[in-house]
């Protein structure tokens, strides 16, 4: 009797329980359900002829096939810096590392356009390293090789946030009882830190490939946006937008937003059966 | 002790031989950092210092004149301004959210928890285009408002608008652990002493909250002043009405102006990084004052 009396003290009553989940789910309702459900029903609007012919558009087809290279090229560096950086800030100890830990996430907090302004200032016909490059016929703006360097650069953090938390919990003593059995370096790192972190990294390279694929405002201002060449499919989805071919561009716009729901579940799955060895980033 | 925790155990002098006392330190540091530094340094480092060096170049008198023209100063004011009633309205329906995440047990809750997170995954431009079906004038919810005279599209109001959205997982996912592991036991003696649920909420359960609310509505605001995806394709994009400054930048750099788009991307910089430094300052703080309780 007076457990419940106290439970009534620390709780809501029964209307303004419902009231509240209610209001919250109206309001996920409204800015993100319909959104996502408009994608797919524009999608479709003219049937799933048009939304095939849609993406089976040679320009479109262009725009699927340098949006997969480009995340091909860039998930697996990232990766690669990502466990190297873990490896040296979570397993080691050493005068700035909260310095470097610090400018590992500075490009989360660079506005995307900026961060696209700055490889035109690099490697733009007035940039630093232009002129070197035009002389030597190499071609890094408004060409593939400055869309790849804008995504790794926006990706940048993903992998590193993701594993350095997680290799600092896990503390070094099982890496340390392998090198006193005599293993090497990469011996270690393969069989014990690497199965250790698999789920982990695994949760950093998803959320890189999401963000790698779906990058628009630093892509956009190193693209060039030629057609058919230089157009990810982010890109591709604004320039159909913007002829009024709606189908076309929710057509396109339906892959990425199936891409961001394929990624959700498996995060949501990753959470759910690894809880413990993925450390919670909330990015 | 067991064989393996004795070799789990820190080598004494004199409890084993050289050699292995030698081998237990941590390898790979030069390897690592070398590549870390390297791949910082050349991807992130000389680009911003790019913008730092070009921008000083431009001189002070003439970079006031291009960073802080009428048109950027008003889009500076609609990027902040609007980044800001964003944060604001995350901030309330973000806490909400959680509370109602974390106290209530209902149907659908699972998949709800879930689209929180899609504004994370879902590609900006993808974002902007969604909401401008819905919100424009011949929208399904923009024309039922429009026919009261509210119009949420293509004018400031579809800014923030689509700041919201991109913004509500920040607060979400920062506040919710936080209430998550807050125990009801203060509650259940605030309860005692005679406070009624709402003075509870106030003066018990929000001041315990505060941090993360500031940090999670600190991201949201960080994010929404750099976001040009989701917003361009709603705002209007009208010069000095609706134009936010991620957006000037780019329309100078279309018209060759490399200098006054660098200014921009400056200030822009600056604000990114004091930004980050307040975030930092906040929970450094709060960390402080957990220790310290």
């Amino acid at each position: 009797m007076a457990r419940r009396r106290m439970k009534a003290a620390v709780t809501e009553s029964r209307a303004v329980r419902c009231a509240l989940i209610l209001i919250a789910l109206a309001w996920l309702a409204l800015v993100i359900l319909l959104p996502l459900l408009a994608v797919f029903s524009q999608a479709l609007a003219r049937g799933s002829r048009a939304f095939w012919a849609a993406i089976v558009e040679p320009d479109a087809l262009a725009a699927i096939r340098l949006t997969l290279v480009t995340a091909i090229i860039v998930v697996p560096l990232n990766g690669v810096f990502g466990m190297c950086a873990a490896w040296a800030i979570a397993k080691h100890d050493f005068r700035g590392r909260d310095l470097l830990t610090t400018l590992i996430d500075l490009p989360f907090s660079v506005s995307p356009v900026v961060a696209g302004l700055m490889f035109v200032l690099l490697f733009g016909a007035n940039g630093w390293f232009g002129p070197w490059l035009i002389a030597h016929g190499i071609r890094i703006m408004f060409a593939v090789p400055a869309i790849v360097i804008a995504t790794a650069f926006v990706t940048f953090p993903y992998v590193a946030r993701e594993l350095i938390p997680l290799m600092s919990a896990q503390g070094k003593a099982e890496e340390e009882a392998a090198l006193t059995l005599g293993a090497g370096f990469f011996q270690t790192f393969w069989h014990v830190t690497l199965p250790n972190i698999r789920w982990g990294l695994l949760y950093g390279i998803l959320l890189t490939n999401a963000r790698a694929m779906g990058e628009f405002g630093a892509v956009s201002v190193v693209s060039g946006h030629i057609r058919g060449l230089t157009d990810t499919m982010p890109l591709h989805v604004e320039v159909l937008y913007n002829e009024y071919n709606f189908v076309g561009a929710f057509a396109v716009a339906s892959l990425l937003a199936a891409l961001a729901l394929v990624t959700l579940a498996a995060k949501a799955l990753l959470e759910w059966r690894h809880r413990d060895s993925i450390a919670a980033t909330g990015h | 002790m067991t064989t393996a925790s004795a070799l789990l155990a820190p080598a004494g002098p004199g409890r084993r031989p050289r050699w292995l006392r030698r081998r237990v330190a941590m390898p790979g540091l030069g390897l690592t950092l070398g590549v870390t530094l390297t791949w910082l340094g050349l991807l992130v480092l000389l680009p911003i210092a790019a913008v730092v060096v070009r921008s000083l170049g431009l001189g002070p008198a003439h970079f006031a004149a291009v960073a802080f023209s009428p048109r950027a100063l008003a889009a500076y004011r609609l990027s902040f301004g609007a980044a800001l009633a964003a944060a604001a309205i995350n901030g309330i329906f973000g806490l909400l959210i959680v509370w109602v995440l974390v106290r209530y047990r209902f149907p659908g809750k699972r998949l709800a928890s879930a689209l929180v997170d899609l504004p994370f995954a879902l590609p900006t431009a993808v974002a902007g285009i969604a909401l401008t079906a819905i919100y424009a004038n011949t929208g399904i919810v923009g024309a039922p408002l429009a026919s009261i005279g509210l119009r949420l599209a293509y004018n400031p109001s579809g800014v923030v608008l689509a700041l919201v959205f991109i913004g509500l997982p920040f607060v979400v996912r920062t506040v919710e652990p936080v209430l998550a592991d807050l125990g009801q036991d203060i509650e259940e003696a605030a309860a005692t002493l005679g406070a009624s649920r709402l003075a509870v909420f106030r003066r018990v359960l929000l001041p315990e909250i505060m941090p993360a609310l500031l940090t999670g509505f600190a991201l949201a605001f960080a994010r929404g002043v750099g976001e040009y995806g989701s917003v361009i394709f709603i705002a209007g994009n009208m010069p000095y009405k609706s134009e936010i400054a991620p957006l000037l930048i780019v329309t100078q750099l279309e018209q060759f102006d490399y200098e006054g788009a660098t200014a921009i991307a400056a200030v822009m910089l600056v604000v990114s990084f004091a930004m980050l430094a307040v975030i930092n300052l906040i929970q450094a703080r709060e960390r402080r004052w957990r220790d310290g309780a």
